[in-house]
């Protein structure tokens, strides 16, 4: 079992949970611990309920876990929800004054902070928050100097004052604990490594600024509005024009033509937006101009519940818009991972002049990864592909040779950008000849339509040698494979380990590339497979009904949540569990954490 | 719409002929006004790799095919959007959007009313016949009410927009009206809406003859009035411009109605375009501005 430590911390919104969050996550990864953090929360600026999780440890820390190690509730309504969770070695800091403690599991700790004795609470609101900060460290072992260089950064523009208000009050809380609370057994260790935190938004966002992008565009939408916030905050450091557009039709519009007069064009949206996005994704693909779409999926249908998680976009990805035409579609498998798939994915779209779509959601886009720096990696590979952007030698207006959409072995038609001399022509929605005149109206012909439909499809092949084939990892003779696809990797490795630690090894086959799937590369994968499960965070099973369209294969059961909240290990494993005693095929398990 | 830069090679007319003749109805008023534009292009004399030609979808957008430039045909509606992509990924480019009323002022109207609120460089003609064409004959935005058609055979109940009144509500900093039959009028207007800096519309009178029988040449010639010819009107003066673009039935003003050059173009008030246009910027992140984004998350 991996060695973590998890503190949750619940109050309302605007009560400041995100604060002594960011402050733990800081001394976390400075320590070089490795984090993971996820906020559940909802649909309110202020009030409401907000439950954060952050859980550390000197390994990799891939989801929020089972267990919470430290809970902070910052108001009655947190502690009366959660300190049910708690159990044996885990430990409660409140404010004694406010918060009447419930009554805690044997071996749970109860520790009360008597606010008022300890700080001025008239003159600093959020004095429980840092009292809490400062006592939890104290019990995890940690250093108090650590705090102190956070705080000192986090209030640096407020003045001297203000810092040494706040080091006060934190040094209070933290000598308090010293005196009057039990530490924890296991003393956080301290290690080499230095890690930055992001959150998926972040890391696709930063990941197209890698990647080229020179043009982003979006409307708001949660959960993928992160992504437009570093866009417009880093926008005149990275050179990149940041625009918000009047809907989603005219964001992806507006990047296809950034895209079409030469630049890398990208934005970002949920699933509402995505479904006024798609009719442009038919004319990406119809004039073959390559652009690449962010899909942050959120619990749907409709507006659904817009601050929770869910992998439900899937089919409406790979049936946007209508008609037959090259696409890709990729999952992030982690939040390292959102930034590395923005450039992979361009290079392709950009080779094959077709659209990209990333498909993101909540858990990754909002929750938060300790990541090696050296994995943002600022100058990927960058292939645009065949554009001509250097001018003819025949003149302003050419010899009218050039032909936009020339048939080809590749299916790949070297494509130029306005503004070169001597290749004029008109890329169209409608169907068109090899020099882009339309043959939709006056010149209909099914042989012309028939020559470009398998032209453009050609570039399918291309681009499935590409994509690199799925993997399976952990022993080939498991007893148990997990399946799943993009962000709930972490959460199924980590069932795995501990499935194989009770004595059921267990391997997992995660899917990244969805669109090309490589369907014979999954059967020879999953031929010697004894018992296959497809986890995924959905109602119906969408990828397993699109792995079983595209290969046949039905596995012999599913476990699934659509709830609105992400994967805990446990449900996993003792999902696998009930199915391996046979009592059912498909397991839905119950979340436990109420937000 | 700013000028690109001339190139030395003379533009004719010839260089601006599209690979196909139009495919319109003989007799449509769109043949007016691409014959204006390519004579708008040749008088500027803007070489046709600099232009991009986008359109959306109908009969006047099939435009792009008619003239030899860069050109887009893009979805219904939807060419606004391109164009304002367009330009701002290179602000060199002259741009010019061509379509039809419905496309613009129905399915487009969204992307019409918050292009010009931003003032995207660019000329925007919209070829207002006042019906559906290619969809065979039913009612447009423009359509004026008691207007029988195949989708309202008892007559339009609902009040059509008035383009050039949206159009100065909204904020575009060129505004006007041409009539296609008065090409050396029509001409003129283009050459003035593509040199604006800003975004131009221009909305022209281009009548259907086959299936808008209400607003023919007939309809109109005797109605048009050009605002040129009155000497006391002064296209700076917007609430004058609000109360001509009022004007309907026995007397119809064409002209400029309304241009301001005071306010910055989309692409001009952004500073990242400031060091030139973004299709030539380098695709790499310097390496330390790369490790000061890093260094944020640390």
């Amino acid at each position: 079992m991996r060695q973590a430590f998890a503190i949750g911390i619940g109050g309302a919104a605007g009560q400041g949970v995100a604060t002594p969050g960011d402050i733990f996550a800081k001394i976390f990864s400075r320590r070089g611990l490795h984090l993971n953090a996820y906020n559940a929360y909802q649909s309110i600026i202020r009030g409401g309920h907000t439950f954060l999780t952050i859980r550390t440890g000197p390994e990799k820390i891939t989801n929020m876990g089972d267990r919470i190690d430290l809970l902070i509730p910052l108001n009655q309504d947190a502690m009366d929800r959660h300190l049910g969770l708690l159990t044996r070695g885990a430990a409660c800091i409140y404010n004694a004054d406010t918060i009447k403690p419930g009554v805690a599991a044997e071996g749970a700790a109860l520790c009360p902070l008597p606010v008022s004795k300890l700080a001025d609470i008239s003159r600093n609101k959020v004095a429980q928050n840092t009292l809490a900060v400062g006592a939890g460290l104290s019990m995890m072992g940690i250093g108090f100097q650590a705090l102190e260089e956070v705080l000192t950064e986090q209030f640096k523009k407020k003045g001297e004052a203000v810092i040494s208000e706040n080091v006060g009050i934190a040094r209070a809380g933290y000598d308090y604990a010293g005196a009057n609370f039990k530490p924890f057994p296991w003393p956080l260790p301290m290690t080499e490594n230095r890690y930055a935190v992001l959150s998926g938004n972040i890391a696709m966002a930063m990941g197209g600024a890698a990647a080229g992008v020179k043009f982003y565009c979006a409307y708001p939408m949660s959960p993928s509005t992160g992504v437009l916030h570093w866009m417009a905050t880093h926008a005149r450091k990275a050179g990149i024009m940041v625009r918000q557009v009047e809907d989603e039709i005219g964001v992806v519009n507006m990047a296809i033509g950034a895209a079409h007069a030469g630049v890398r064009s990208m934005c970002a949206t949920s699933g509402g937006g995505f479904a006024l996005m798609t009719e442009g994704l038919g004319l990406s693909a119809m004039m073959e101009t390559p652009v690449v779409v962010i899909d942050c999926q959120r619990a749907g249908p409709s507006t659904g519940v817009p601050t929770k998680t869910e992998q439900g976009d899937l089919w409406q990805m790979l049936g946007a818009a209508f008609g037959d035409y090259p696409r890709v579609i990729a999952a992030p498998l982690d939040i390292g991972d959102c930034f590395k798939i923005i450039p992979e994915i361009f290079n392709i779209a950009d080779r094959f002049q077709c659209p990209g779509i990333v498909l993101c959601d909540l858990l990754l886009s909002e929750g938060r990864l300790s990541v090696e720096p050296k994995d943002l990696d600022f100058a990927p590979v960058i292939d645009r592909g065949e554009l001509i952007t250097e001018g003819g030698a025949s003149g302003s207006n050419g010899d009218g040779a050039y032909k936009r959409y020339k048939i080809t072995e590749s299916g790949i038609s070297p494509r130029a950008v306005p503004g070169v001399a001597g290749y004029t022509h008109t890329a169209a929605s409608d169907e068109h000849d090899e020099d882009g005149v339309l043959i939709s109206d006056e010149f209909t012909n099914p042989v012309k339509r028939r020559a470009m439909m398998e032209k453009r499809m050609r570039k399918v092949t291309g681009i499935e040698a590409m994509v690199p084939l799925p993997e399976l990892s952990g022993p080939r003779d498991a007893e148990i494979t997990l399946i799943g696809w993009g962000s709930t990797k972490g959460v199924i490795e980590e069932a795995c380990e501990i499935l194989t630690e009770q004595g059921i090894p267990a391997n997992q086959l995660q899917i990244r590339w969805l669109v090309p799937l490589h369907g014979d590369a999954i059967l020879d994968l999953l031929q010697e497979a004894r018992h296959t499960i497809i986890v995924e965070n959905n109602y119906s099973g969408q990828f397993a009904r699109y792995l079983r369209s595209e290969t046949s294969f039905v596995p012999d059961g599913y476990v699934r949540k659509y709830d609105g909240e992400p994967f805990m290990p446990h449900h996993i494993v003792e999902a696998v569990k009930e199915q391996l005693r046979g009592e059912s095929k498909l397991s839905v398990p119950a979340h436990e954490i109420m937000v | 719409m700013a000028t690109a830069l001339a190139a030395t090679n003379h533009v004719a007319m010839a260089d601006l002929k599209g690979k196909v003749d139009p495919d319109w109805c003989p007799g449509c008023g769109d043949f007016g006004v691409l014959a204006a534009v390519q004579k708008a292009l040749v008088d500027l004399q803007i070489p046709n790799h600099n232009v991009v030609t986008i359109s959306g979808i109908g009969c006047s957008s099939n435009f792009p095919g008619f003239i030899n430039t860069y050109g887009m045909h893009t979805l219904h509606g939807r060419a606004l959007a391109v164009a304002t992509g367009v330009k701002l990924a290179n602000h060199d480019l002259t741009v010019l959007v061509t379509g039809g009323d419905g496309d613009g002022f129905g399915i487009g109207g969204n992307h019409f009313v918050h292009s010009m609120r931003r003032n995207v460089d660019l000329l925007y003609i919209v070829m207002d016949n006042q019906i559906y064409g290619l969809t065979t004959g039913q009612t447009s935005p423009t359509s004026r009410v008691g207007m029988k058609t195949k989708s309202m055979p008892f007559g339009n109940i609902e009040a059509p927009v008035n383009p050039i009144s949206l159009a100065l509500a909204a904020g575009a900093t060129f505004i006007a009206r041409g009539f296609s039959a008065e090409q050396k009028h029509l001409t003129d207007l283009i050459k003035q809406g593509i040199q604006h800096k800003g975004f131009s519309f221009l909305d022209v009178f281009s009548p259907c003859v086959t299936y808008n029988h209400d607003n023919t040449y007939q309809w109109f010639r005797p109605r048009v009035k050009k605002l040129e010819d009155d000497s006391g009107y002064d296209p700076a003066n917007w609430m004058a411009a609000m109360e001509k673009s009022l004007l309907w039935d026995d007397e119809i003003p064409i002209g400029k109605f309304f241009e301001r050059t005071d306010v910055p173009t989309l692409h001009g008030a952004e500073p990242v375009l400031n060091a030139g246009a973004l299709v030539h910027a380098d695709a790499r992140i310097p390496p330390d501005v790369a490790r000061s984004f890093i260094e944020e998350l640390m």
